[in-house]
């Protein structure tokens, strides 16, 4: 009972009939109250849209099911790496970028590869004209990865590299790269992005069909566990997937289903579950529903959990973790007032740090345009330097956890997810609705919708859709890439060819095509070839060789 | 919105190795909506294989979209493609991520006009069904 005689329950009844009827009763903005991804939102959330039982859903951060942070201490004990995708032009203009990148405080390199090489072709192949350098750094040889990483010390800063299709040569360079540096495989800390699901579905490089691509996959898996136990061997992708139109749940549902397909993959191939889940991590993408997004990282957290200890039977706490890189939406730029895109840039990367993230690249302003310029990319830098030391919000762990909003976001996000799940399951798996096309319509529909909505007008773009202003062109500088560095890969390329061992660089050839014929580690080959100084484009061909091209279905 | 009697007939084509598609699907579904005939041909094409698939489906229409920088490098080759398949008459139109100077450059190679991130695809429906029927209107005056 209370002072007035009242029981509480009664009370908070009537409190909340009254503000029904407040709300009801109220005159409302004229547009559609719904998320990002088109979901609807209720004006408010209470106990009842939020049923949490602590112990099961949420926990401790460092512990089953990790929902609230895969780390007992979170950014108590480290900040998340600050990780600027970076790579245009040669080599040796990548590895300038590189250096002033660190220099300039970031904590870990992160590569982004011209087209040619993500599709395995070499700089100086027909269908590479014009696209050498372009939308990164072109590398085609051992030769190329050791001006990359010249005078940068390979034992001690983590690199991370975006490469799928060709991921395993890319980093076979990268292996023995260090090893002409001196340093052991051992120490050598990075990832690679090698997650070929994700490309049939979204980011489109690709290079031989999915059931060769997945032993070469559960091939790397295998060569690390044993040569290179620092290195994450995939990163499992939803930023892509994102970008190319998919709602949060989508992104959330497909990147985890594509991410147990390579658990099952692994298992197969005989490996213990636990000598590789530990190394899996994974990407996602931070979009501008700030709260729908930091729900999508706590639900990535809790479903991989119970997934890998519940179904896939994982036994090392590591393995049911997912750690992850995040980096903002892309597609939230405008090429319209392109200063603007520095604040959405801000909220973005706000919603990863209170999501928990690992590490984040923050976007530049300019990258509706071009690839950023040094003045564009070091205040995106400066966002997530500011985020960390000004704002006071990486103190506290999981600080939106018990947020009757952010928990009824997060329980919808995992039900959607699982609902995918079963639909997926019901096509016969990733790889059949992939080869079928089922989840390229699925995210096709949704960014259709999303750009109907903001022709509409019920989902506003600032500088696009209103607020408008009359441009003539950029306000800001642009980043142009020299045409000169093609021609300068065909002379470097014509070079090696004609100074290398013929011999041994063909053995090393043979003992690839052996290999795919056979069941031999793929990796262990692709490192050999390396430093045969054989190049992509002619490991990949005998991959195409063996292996076949993959075709991509139609869906339109 | 007028409607022409003629169906429009558009290939949409993905030149070099750019995988980026969404902003070429959204287009080529909302021309479909405008009740367009569009083909689609696909990722990574070579420009002889857009030109040829133009030619074959005698098209009135060729949009292309690069989002990866090659632009300067493939359109003029599309377009080249495209006369030696006796297809000088097509409408040439794209977009993608393409500067300012590089648009003007294009536009005086024969591309009647390029589009650039934040468009509506109402407008380029709208403009590639008004610039048909001057042609349309000019051919029937001939």
């Amino acid at each position: 009972m209370t002072l007035d005689g009242t029981r509480p329950e009664v009370r908070a009844i009537d409190a909340q009939a009254a503000w029904q009827k407040e709300f009801d009763r109220a005159r409302k903005r004229d547009v559609e109250f719904t998320s990002l991804s088109g979901a609807p939102l209720a004006p408010l959330y209470g106990p009842g849209e939020a049923k949490v039982d602590f112990e099961g859903d949420l926990g401790y951060p460092g512990s089953f099911p990790f929902t609230r942070g895969v780390h007992p201490t979170m950014y108590r004990s480290r900040l998340w790496t600050m990780r600027q995708f970076a790579g245009f032009g040669s080599a040796k203009q990548t590895n300038e970028r590189f250096k002033f990148l660190l220099a300039h405080g970031q904590t870990g390199l992160s590569t982004a590869f011209d087209f040619p090489t993500l599709m395995g072709y070499d700089s100086d192949h027909a269908h590479s004209l014009g696209e050498v350098g372009q939308v990164g750094v072109a590398i085609s040889s051992l030769a190329d990865m050791e001006v990359l990483m010249d005078g940068i010390p390979m034992a001690e800063v983590s690199t991370s590299m975006t490469i799928n299709g060709p991921a395993p040569i890319l980093l076979a360079f990268y292996i023995a790269c260090g090893e002409r540096q001196g340093v052991d495989p051992k120490l050598l800390r990075g990832t690679v992005q090698n997650d070929i699901l994700k490309e049939y579905q979204a980011q489109h490089a690709w290079l031989v069909p999915a059931e060769p691509a997945l032993r070469m996959i559960t091939d790397v898996m295998g060569y690390c566990s044993r040569n290179v136990p620092q290195w994450n061997t995939i990163s499992i992708s939803g930023y892509h997937i994102r970008e190319a139109g998919s709602t949060a749940a989508q992104e959330l549902a497909f990147t985890l289903a594509n991410g147990m397909e390579y658990v099952r993959r692994g298992k197969a191939a005989g490996l213990d579950v636990d000598d590789f889940a530990p190394r899996l991590s994974f990407f996602f993408d931070s979009h501008l529903d700030f709260f729908e997004e930091i729900a999508k990282f706590r639900a990535a957290r809790r479903i991989w959990a119970r997934k890998m200890r519940d179904t896939f039977g994982a036994k090392d706490p590591r393995s049911w973790m997912v750690r992850f890189h995040t980096q903002t939406a892309g597609v939230s730029l405008t090429a319209q007032q392109p200063e603007n895109n520095i604040v959405r840039t801000a909220f973005e990367a706000l919603a990863a740090v209170l999501g928990g993230t690992q590490s984040l690249h923050t976007n530049s302003m300019d990258e509706t345009l071009s690839l950023p310029t040094e003045k564009a990319v070091k205040i995106a830098l400066r966002t997530q330097q500011i985020i960390a030391e000004e704002t006071e919000v990486a103190h506290v762990i999981d600080p939106l956890g018990g947020s009757y909003y952010v928990e009824a976001l997060t329980n919808r996000l995992e039900a959607e997810a699982e609902r995918y799940f079963a639909e997926i399951e019901r096509r016969g798996g990733v790889v059949p609705a992939t080869e079928q096309g089922y989840i390229q319509r699925e995210i096709h529909r949704s960014a259709i919708a999303y750009q109907a909505a903001i022709e509409r007008g019920t989902k506003k773009v600032v500088g696009v859709n209103c607020y408008v202003e009359d441009e003539k062109g950029p306000t800001i500088e642009l980043h142009k890439i020299d045409p000169a560095v093609e021609r300068e890969q065909h002379e470097r390329l014509a070079k090696l060819r004609s100074s290398r061992d013929a011999a041994k660089a063909k053995r090393a050839l043979d003992d690839i095509r052996d290999a795919c014929k056979g069941t031999d580690n793929l990796l262990e080959r692709f490192v050999a070839a390396a430093h045969a100084d054989c190049t992509l484009g002619e490991i990949a061909d005998v991959l195409r060789a063996e292996f076949g091209q993959y075709k991509e279905p139609k869906i339109l | 919105m007028q409607m022409t009697t003629k169906k429009i007939r558009v290939l949409v084509g993905k030149p070099g190795l750019d995988g980026h598609d969404r902003g070429a699907k959204t287009v080529a579904s909302a021309l479909r909506d405008h009740g367009m005939e569009v083909i689609y041909t696909g990722l990574h094409q070579t420009p002889e294989a857009i030109a040829e698939i133009a030619a074959q489906e005698d098209v009135d229409v060729v949009g292309l979209s690069i989002l990866s920088g090659a632009h300067m490098a493939l359109f003029p080759r599309v377009r080249a493609e495209l006369v030696k398949r006796g297809m000088a008459h097509v409408l040439l139109t794209g977009g993608g991520i393409i500067p300012m100077e590089d648009m003007a450059a294009l536009e005086s190679q024969g591309y009647a006009k390029l589009f650039g991130p934040g468009t509506r695809t109402e407008e380029i429906a709208v403009w590639i069904q008004g610039e048909m029927e001057k042609r349309w209107k000019a051919e029937g005056a001939q």
